[in-house]
C-alpha cells in the first residue's frame, strides 16, 4: 500500500494505532513523509488526520507501533522531544498565549538571552519581525495575541513554525482562515523550504489548494490509510472519491423561490479602529427574506468586525439595524439574539463552544427556551430528539453526544457551532466562513441547510474567503474592502474577475450602497 | 489469539477499572471511610444524638457549600458568605429582640415569619450587591466579595456595639415567639433545619441539571464569551449564583442564631473557607465550568464528620487544622490522578478490543 522505502524518505510511521476513550482514532496506519516535498493528507472530518500528526509531534502517544525517523526508532515523550528531532507542527486549534505579544509566543521556550540580564525583548521583536514580513503578515510583533483576529493568529502560528528550523514541517488545515492572498505568500514560503530539504505535511479541505502545492498525497478513511498517490498523476475528483467513497454532492443550486420582504437591514455602521481609522467604514447594506448575501473580502477586510457589530459586540459601533422593519434598538448580544439574529462566529474555540460541555449540551445550549416546559423545565425527550435529528442533519461524528465537545475533530467541532446557530431559529442568520475546516460532503451539506432555509424565509449572511462558495451558493455578492463595501453585485451578473478586482479596490472611492 | 494471552490482560484491564470506579466514587469512600474510623475510635460516635448533632453541624456548612458550589462553577468565588450569615442572625436578632425604632416614638415589630423573610431578603441582597459589583462594575469576585465581607462584618458589629443579642423568645403579644423552631424544632424526628437543607439540595439539583438557568450557570464557567454569543444573559446568570450564594448564607445565619437563640455579630467568621473546602472536595473545578450539588453535599459531610469526630477524639483543635488541610490536598490529587488514570484504562481496554 505504500511506497517502498528509498533515501529521501524522512521519517515513517509502522502501524501505528492510535484509542481514544470511545473510539479508535487511527488504525494500524503507515506513512512514510519525503524530504524536500509536499506530502499532503486528506480524509473526511474525524478522519484520523490531526491525530496521526499529533503523535509524529510527540503530542500524543501511539497506543501501538513505532515511529523511525532516518530509519532509527524514537519514542517522544512530549512535543519538545519531538523538536528536538526537529519536527515542528502548526495546529488546526491554534495553540497561542492571548496575554502575551505575537514575539514572545515565537520565542515561547526558547527565549533569545542576554546572560544573566534576561530576555532581549528587542532581537526578539526584531526576528519575529524577519518571520513575519516573511509571510507579509502585516503584523506587528509587539501586538498581544488576543487582539489578532484568528486569521492573523494562524499567521503567527506559522511563522512561530518556520522560525523553528525544522526538518519536518506539519501544517494542519493551516489556510482555514486565510486568504487567497495570504494563501498565495504561504505557498511561496512552502516552496522555499521545500528547495532547502524540509519534509512538508499539508492538511487542508480546500482541494484545489491540494492540487496546486502537494507532491504526494496519502488518503485516510476512518483511521486507516486508504490511498497513496503522486499528486501529478490524480484529480479533485480521485480525492473526493477516495476520501468519501462517492462523487462530490453538487454544492446546492438557489431553487427559485421568491424573494420576500426585506428581513434585515444595516444603515451606516461604523466601527473605529483601535489604531485610528475605521475597520468597519460606513457600511450600509440590505438583505430580503429567502435571500442569500455572500460577503467576499480579503483577510482584515472587515467582514467579521460587521458581524460583530451587528450582533452588538461593539460597544462604540455606530449606525442602526433592522430586522423585519423594526429597529433593534437593544445593544447588547443575548437580545439581539433574541430579536432573531444568530451569529456563527469565526473563532469557534474562543466563541462557539463551551469546551467543558458535552457535545449535546454546546448544540442546545442557545435554544434552550424551546425545550422548556412549564416555564422552567427542560423536557429530555424533546431535547434528546432535537440533538439526534442535528446530529444526522450535520453528519455530526459523535461516537455518543454526551462526550465533551473537545474530543471531536476540528471539522465536527465546526459542525456543532453551526447546529447551535441553527437550533435557535433565526429570522437573520450571520455565518462567518461557517465551512471552516469541514471537509467537502460536509460543505455540500451545510450549504443544502442554508439553502433550505433561505427557502423558509430567512435571510442570510455569510462571509467566506473562498471564490467557488461565494459564487455557488449566493443571491447576491458583497465585496468588502478594507472595512468598506465595494460592491454589490447580482449573482447573475458577477464573475470571478469582478469579485477579485473589487477585493482589492478598498482605497479606491467607488462606491456602491446596497438598496 | 490463544486464551492463555488474553486471560492476563483481561484481569490487567479489569483491575484497572475497579481501581477507576473506586476514584470515581472516591469522595464517598472517604466519606465512609471517616465514618467507619470514628465510628471505631470514637466513643458514642454512631449514637443517635451524636448523628444528629453531626448532621445538624454538616447542614450550616452545606448550605453555604451549595451556593458557594453555584458561584464556582460560574467561575467566580464568593468569599463574603461567612460575614453574610453574621449579619443575618444580628437582623434577625435585631428584629425580634428591638424591632425597628422609627425614631419618633414609634417601634414596629414583625411577627416571626416576616423577621425571616426579611432576614432572607436581606442576604439576597447583599448577594445581589455582590452581583451587580462582579457584573456592572467589572470587578473580580475576589476583590468584591472581599470587599462586602468587611462591609457586611462590619455592620454586624455595628448593630449592636460588637454586643450579643441574648434571649431571642420574643413576646407572644407581637407574635414574635416560636423562633427556636428553626434551630430545635423536629418533624418526624428530623431537625428542621436537616429539612431545609433536603429542600434546598433537591431544588438546587434540579436547578443544575433540568432547567435553563442550571444549563446556562456551567456555560458561563467553561466558556464566558461563548455563553454570551449563544444569546445567554451572563450578568443574569451571576446575578443568579451571588443571590443565591446569599439566600443560602441568610437561611444558615437564622438557624444558627436559632440554635443558640442568641446572635452574636462575629458568628460565621470564615465559613467561607469551610464552604469552598467541602465543593473542592465534592469534585468542583475551581477554574470553573464543573461540580454538582450531590458532590458538594457528600463533601460538607466529609469535612464535618471529620472535624466532629477529630473532637470526639479528643485530639487537639492545632492537629485538626492540619488533618483538615491534608485531606483537602489528597482529595485533588486524586481527582486529577482519576482523570489520567481513566484514559488509560479505555485505551487498555479498546487497544484490546481491536
Ligand atoms: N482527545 C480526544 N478524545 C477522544 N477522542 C478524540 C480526541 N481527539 C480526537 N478524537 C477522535 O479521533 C477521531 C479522529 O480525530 P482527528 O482530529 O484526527 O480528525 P481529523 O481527520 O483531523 O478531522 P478534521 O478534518 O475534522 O480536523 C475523531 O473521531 C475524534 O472524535
Ligand atoms: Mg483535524
Amino acid at each position: 500500500m505504500f511506497p517502498v522505502e528509498d533515501d529521501t524518505c524522512v521519517l515513517r510511521l509502522e502501524d501505528v494505532t492510535k484509542v481514544y476513550s470511545g473510539i479508535v482514532a487511527v488504525r494500524h496506519a503507515n506513512l512514510a513523509l519525503r524530504r524536500g516535498a509536499v506530502n499532503v493528507l486528506v480524509g473526511e472530518n474525524g478522519a484520523g488526520k490531526s491525530t496521526l500528526m499529533r503523535i509524529i509531534a510527540g503530542v500524543e502517544k501511539p497506543s501501538l507501533g513505532r515511529i523511525l525517523i532516518d530509519g532509527e526508532e524514537v519514542e517522544f515523550h512530549s512535543p519538545a522531544d519531538a523538536q528536538r528531532h526537529g519536527i515542528g507542527m502548526v495546529f488546526q486549534e491554534l495553540n497561542l498565549f492571548g496575554n502575551l505579544s505575537v514575539a514572545e509566543n515565537i520565542f515561547a521556550t526558547r527565549e533569545i538571552m542576554r546572560g544573566v540580564r534576561g530576555i532581549d525583548h528587542r532581537a526578539q521583536v526584531e526576528k519575529a519581525n524577519h518571520f513575519l514580513d516573511k509571510l507579509d503578515a502585516g503584523i506587528n510583533a509587539e501586538t498581544l495575541v488576543e487582539d489578532l483576529p484568528i486569521g492573523q493568529q494562524q499567521l503567527v502560528e506559522i511563522a512561530k513554525a518556520i522560525s523553528l528550523d525544522t526538518r519536518i514541517l506539519i501544517l494542519d488545515e493551516p489556510t482555514s482562515a486565510l486568504s487567497a492572498a495570504e494563501v498565495d505568500v504561504l505557498f511561496k514560503v512552502i516552496g522555499e523550504l521545500k528547495a532547502q530539504g524540509v519534509a512538508i505535511v499539508y492538511i487542508s479541505h480546500r482541494l484545489e489548494e491540494l492540487m496546486r502545492i502537494g507532491d504526494y498525497i496519502t488518503v485516510l478513511r476512518d483511521g486507516q490509510i486508504t490511498g497513496h498517490a503522486m499528486v501529478r498523476d490524480i484529480d479533485t475528483k480521485w480525492i473526493v472519491r477516495s476520501m468519501i467513497g462517492s462523487d462530490a454532492k453538487d454544492f446546492a443550486k438557489s431553487v427559485d423561490h421568491r424573494l420576500g420582504e426585506e428581513m434585515f437591514r444595516a444603515e451606516d455602521i461604523c466601527l473605529p479602529r483601535k489604531t485610528g481609522g475605521l475597520a468597519v467604514d460606513h457600511v450600509s447594506i440590505s438583505v430580503r427574506a429567502g435571500e442569500v448575501l455572500g460577503i467576499y473580502g480579503l483577510m482584515g477586510a472587515g467582514r467579521s468586525e460587521f458581524f460583530e457589530c451587528v450582533m452588538g459586540q461593539h460597544a462604540h459601533a455606530t449606525g442602526s439595524i433592522r430586522v423585519g422593519g423594526v429597529e433593534v434598538a437593544d445593544r447588547d448580544t443575548s437580545r439581539r439574539i433574541r430579536e432573531g439574529m444568530a451569529l456563527i462566529p469565526e473563532d469557534r474555540q474562543r466563541e462557539g463552544l463551551v469546551q467543558a460541555l458535552s457535545i449535546a449540551s454546546n448544540l442546545t445550549l442557545a435554544s434552550l427556551d424551546r425545550f422548556v416546559r412549564f416555564g422552567f423545565h427542560i423536557a429530555g425527550e424533546r431535547e434528546q430528539s432535537a440533538i439526534q435529528s442535528a446530529i444526522r442533519d450535520l453528519a455530526i461524528k459523535a461516537p455518543n453526544p454526551d462526550f465533551e465537545v473537545t474530543s471531536m475533530s476540528g471539522g465536527n467541532q465546526q459542525k456543532v457551532v453551526i447546529g447551535k446557530a441553527l437550533m435557535t431559529e433565526p429570522k437573520v442568520l450571520l455565518m462567518d466562513e461557517p465551512s471552516r475546516g469541514i471537509d467537502v460532503g460536509a460543505k455540500a451539506d451545510v450549504f443544502r441547510t442554508m439553502r433550505r432555509l433561505a427557502g423558509e424565509g430567512l435571510a442570510i449572511l455569510f462571509s467566506t474567503s473562498d471564490l467557488e462558495e461565494v459564487m455557488a451558493l449566493s443571491d447576491r455578492i458583497a465585496v468588502m474592502s478594507n472595512g468598506r463595501l465595494v460592491a454589490v453585485i447580482d449573482r447573475k451578473d458577477a464573475t470571478e474577475e469582478m469579485i477579485v478586482k473589487a477585493s482589492a479596490e478598498g482605497h479606491k472611492t467607488t462606491r456602491e450602497l446596497a438598496q | 489469539m490463544t486464551t492463555a494471552t488474553t486471560t492476563p490482560d483481561a484481569t490487567d484491564v479489569s483491575s484497572g477499572s475497579v481501581l477507576l470506579t473506586l476514584m470515581k466514587l472516591r469522595t464517598f469512600i472517604a466519606l465512609f471511610a471517616v465514618i467507619a474510623f470514628f465510628s471505631i475510635f470514637a466513643p458514642n460516635f454512631l449514637s443517635t444524638a451524636n448523628i444528629i448533632l453531626m448532621s445538624k453541624h454538616v447542614a450550616l456548612n452545606a448550605f453555604l457549600a451549595m451556593g458557594m458550589t453555584f458561584v464556582i462553577i460560574t467561575g467566580g468565588i464568593d468569599l463574603s458568605v461567612g460575614s453574610i450569615v453574621g449579619l443575618c442572625g444580628m437582623v434577625a436578632g435585631g428584629l425580634i429582640l428591638n424591632g425597628i425604632d422609627l425614631q419618633f416614638g414609634f417601634t414596629v415589630y414583625f411577627n416571626i415569619v416576616e423577621v425571616c423573610l426579611i432576614t432572607l431578603a436581606v442576604g439576597v441582597a447583599i448577594g445581589a450587591i455582590n452581583g451587580l459589583l462582579i457584573t456592572k462594575l467589572n470587578v473580580a469576585p475576589f476583590i468584591a466579595t472581599l470587599g462586602t465581607l468587611y462591609v457586611a462584618r462590619g455592620f454586624a458589629l455595628l448593630s449592636s456595639d460588637g454586643q450579643t443579642f441574648p434571649n431571642l423568645v420574643g413576646k407572644p403579644e407581637l407574635a414574635t415567639t416560636g423562633f427556636a423552631f428553626l434551630g430545635s424544632g423536629r418533624v418526624l424526628g428530623l431537625p428542621v433545619s436537616i429539612w431545609i437543607l433536603i429542600v434546598v439540595a433537591l431544588a438546587a439539583a434540579y436547578v443544575a441539571k433540568y432547567t435553563p438557568i442550571g444549563r446556562h450557570i456551567f456555560a458561563v464557567g467553561g466558556n464566558e464569551r461563548a455563553a454570551r454569543m449563544s444569546g445567554i444573559r451572563v450578568d443574569r446568570v451571576k446575578m443568579f449564583v451571588y443571590m443565591f450564594s446569599g439566600f443560602c448564607a441568610a437561611i444558615v445565619g437564622l438557624v444558627i442564631s436559632s440554635e443558640l437563640m442568641a446572635s452574636h455579630p462575629a458568628t460565621g467568621n470564615s465559613f467561607e473557607l469551610n464552604a469552598i473546602a467541602a465543593a473542592v472536595l465534592g469534585g468542583t473545578s475551581m477554574s470553573g465550568g464543573r461540580g454538582t450539588i450531590g458532590g458538594t453535599i457528600i463533601g460538607a459531610f466529609v469535612i464535618g464528620i471529620l472535624s466532629d469526630g477529630l473532637v470526639m477524639m479528643g485530639i487537639s483543635s492545632f492537629w485538626q487544622m492540619v488533618i483538615k488541610g491534608i485531606v483537602i490536598i489528597v482529595a485533588v490529587v486524586v481527582d486529577q490522578a482519576q482523570r489520567r488514570l481513566q484514559q488509560q484504562v479505555t485505551l487498555m481496554q479498546l487497544a484490546k478490543k481491536g
